[in-house]
């Protein structure tokens, strides 16, 4: 045998060691939990055959607590890129079966050498976590690893798309990455995320609760709004995840790549999705399906703040967000949780140009003492700003109502929108038309022989003269009243010749939102 | 309490009622309840570790009441108002929730 073949085939074992993670029985083990190894997820989510592996034999430098003799496969974390659909991504996977896939700094610098290439490279970076936590025998290092990584998650933030997704525990410190992140997948049974785990919280504070309900897939799903996309299986997530990227830019210099432009294919007809009863709910998500290519609408936060629909489609082939009130939940109205979800996916399409789309039916504001104490003002000011401060194409259709801070806050024209439309059904008014009618015509009313019959009739009044779109479209506030069918072509048509749209704005460092 | 999350109900927005459905968020949100002056509620899941006054007692607002232990720290808890010491409900070594009533001013 010659030296080289030698040595080719002791690179072949090193490298077969360093594949296996951590063995056998630790494999078998997480296959038990019904969790992929770390190896098998890359090579899920990437092209067939694209990963390229970097820092293989990466080792970590510990000496304290007999760790010296310790060898940890890949430091628990396998680093590289790949491609999806043909278009290159960065991916790290922490590997749980190599020492519970705690991060060390040798850990943490493989996957921020893999950031930096992926911010330099301009491509997404998809970050899968599976770890314990900080690998206490580093001590400090362990925490300078994650400072490390927050670090650059918050430089590449609005560069270039960043996913997290949640396959395992992440607990702790290590939670932050991910919150620092565009989007965080996370998978029913598998994926736990918390500050505090449920031990320290039964000790402390007294509190006796389970790891799924305290943070749990569902939870951060549902309530909490940290994730973004909740599936039941890994390979379900996956395939959440490829289609995610499908929507995305490569980096906030590009556009996403466009699709050949298809028509939608909804049965529903667009005329008949609004009941004619106005206080009668609807999904505006027909409404979405009903304008979008191929009526394919990707949502984003499906199960948290269901007051607020926000997600991806394509309309002549090109990604557009959509932020839509949905009547069907709490009426549509704003409070702490839809404004922030719907201010933060703003300011995404905004940093990745992609032109927003919003669609309007919305009462106002939640009235309640938890929603004023919670800081609705601080919160609902997000979604004003997000919308006046976006440059890229911003276009409203007003479905239904539209009212006070409301109608203000929806990428109203006083805003910057580009272009606004309302449909024939749509009521702009600075209130609804029973609590207008019950302060306008106060005296009216009270001094009627029959108040209640007088009310009614002041409230048709004002629904005669002011529950329309055509009051503000005589100020120019509205560029055109159309019929509900014309709305995908008008549409294209404003998306089209706003392509090119230049808005400039003050020199600034950076704003202060409403955080 | 009747979970209505998965029916159309009446939701009040300013004069006008919608029907729509709840989110378990908005169902489980909490309730206000307007605060009674004098009493002394934990702001803090923790341990009694010493109460510094009794029944009768006139305090002054400021005044040492009890030292509460929580979140790993000793902390002194002290009358919101100046009064009397109606009711101690508390004692060292006693656990105690967030929101408990550990003493009444009156």
């Amino acid at each position: 045998m010659t030296s080289l073949k030698k040595n080719i085939l002791k690179l072949r074992e090193k490298r077969a060691l360093v594949e296996k993670g951590g063995g056998d029985a630790a494999i078998a083990k997480q296959e038990a939990k019904g969790k992929m190894t770390a190896r098998n997820r890359i090579l899920a989510i990437l092209d067939k055959g694209s990963f390229q592996e970097y820092d293989m034999f990466v080792e970590h430098g510990a000496r304290n607590f007999g760790m010296d003799k310790k060898v940890l496969p890949g430091d628990g974390v396998i680093t590289g890129t790949g491609t999806i659909d043909g278009k290159p991504v960065g991916i790290f996977a922490q590997d749980f079966t190599v020492e519970g896939g705690s991060l060390g700094l040798k850990h943490a610098r493989k996957i921020t050498k893999i950031m930096d290439h992926a911010l330099k490279m301009k491509m997404p970076i998809i970050g899968i976590n599976d770890s314990g936590g900080a690998r206490i025998q580093e001590g400090v290092d362990a925490l300078a690893g994650y400072g490390e990584i927050f670090y650059r998650n918050t430089i590449a933030s609005g560069v270039i798309p960043q996913i997290s997704v949640i396959l395992g525990p992440c607990a702790g410190g290590a939670v932050y990455s991910p919150a620092l992140t565009d989007f965080v997948f996370v998978v029913e049974k598998i994926s736990n995320m918390f500050i505090t785990g449920p031990s320290v919280i039964k000790t402390v504070i007294g509190e006796d609760i389970s790891m799924e309900d305290l943070g749990g897939a569902r939870v951060h799903a549902e309530i909490t709004g940290n994730a973004h996309f909740y599936s039941l299986s890994e390979t379900e997530c996956f395939e959440q995840i490829k289609k995610l990227i499908s929507f995305l830019p490569w980096s906030n210099t590009e556009k996403a790549t466009a699709q050949k432009p298809a028509k939608p294919k909804s049965k529903t007809s667009i005329d008949s999705i609004i009941p004619s009863d106005p206080k009668q709910p609807y999904d505006v998500r027909d409404v979405i399906r009903a304008i979008v290519d191929d009526s394919d609408f990707f949502e984003v936060q499906e199960l948290f703040a269901a007051n607020i629909v926000i997600g991806f489609g394509r309309m002549g082939g090109e990604t557009v967000g959509f932020v839509a009130n949905q009547p069907m939940v709490l009426a549509g109205v704003l409070d702490c949780d839809s404004s922030d979800k719907a201010a933060r996916f703003i300011r995404f399409c905004d940093s990745f140009n992609i032109p927003i789309v919003t669609l309007e039916d919305m009462p106002g504001y939640l009235p309640g003492v938890d929603q004023e104490h919670a800081g609705v003002i601080r919160h609902g000011a997000k979604v004003l700003y997000a919308y006046s401060e976006a440059t890229v194409p911003k276009i409203t259709v007003v479905l239904r109502k539209a009212y006070g801070g409301g109608y203000i806050a929806m990428n109203s024209r006083h805003l910057g929108a580009d272009f606004v439309f309302a449909w024939p059904s749509a009521e702009i008014a600075v209130m609804g038309p029973e609590g207008a009618a019950n302060i306008i015509f106060r005296k009216e009313i009270m001094e009627a022989e029959d108040p209640e019959a007088m009310r009614k009739i002041k409230v048709q009044e004002y629904v005669d003269k002011f529950a329309n779109p055509y009051v503000a479209a005589s100020n120019g506030f509205i560029d055109a009243v159309i019929e509900p069918k014309e709305t995908r072509e008008i549409l294209l048509h404003t998306l089209e010749i706003s392509k090119n749209k230049e808005e400039l704005r003050p020199g600034k460092k950076h704003g202060l939102p409403p955080f | 309490m009747h979970n209505k999350q998965n029916e159309l109900v009446d939701f009040a927005v300013t004069a006008r009622k919608y029907k729509t459905l709840l989110t378990k968020k908005f169902i489980n949100r909490p309730t206000w309840v307007a605060p009674i002056e004098g009493e002394v509620k934990a702001t803090l899941p923790g341990t009694v570790i010493s109460v510094d006054t009794k029944v009768g007692d006139t305090v002054k607002k400021g005044q040492v009441l009890m030292i509460q232990e929580a979140m790993k720290m000793q902390n002194r808890i002290c009358a919101p108002v100046s009064g009397t010491i109606q009711e101690i409900c508390v004692e060292p070594g006693m656990r105690v929730t967030k929101d408990f009533v550990m003493i009444v001013i009156g």
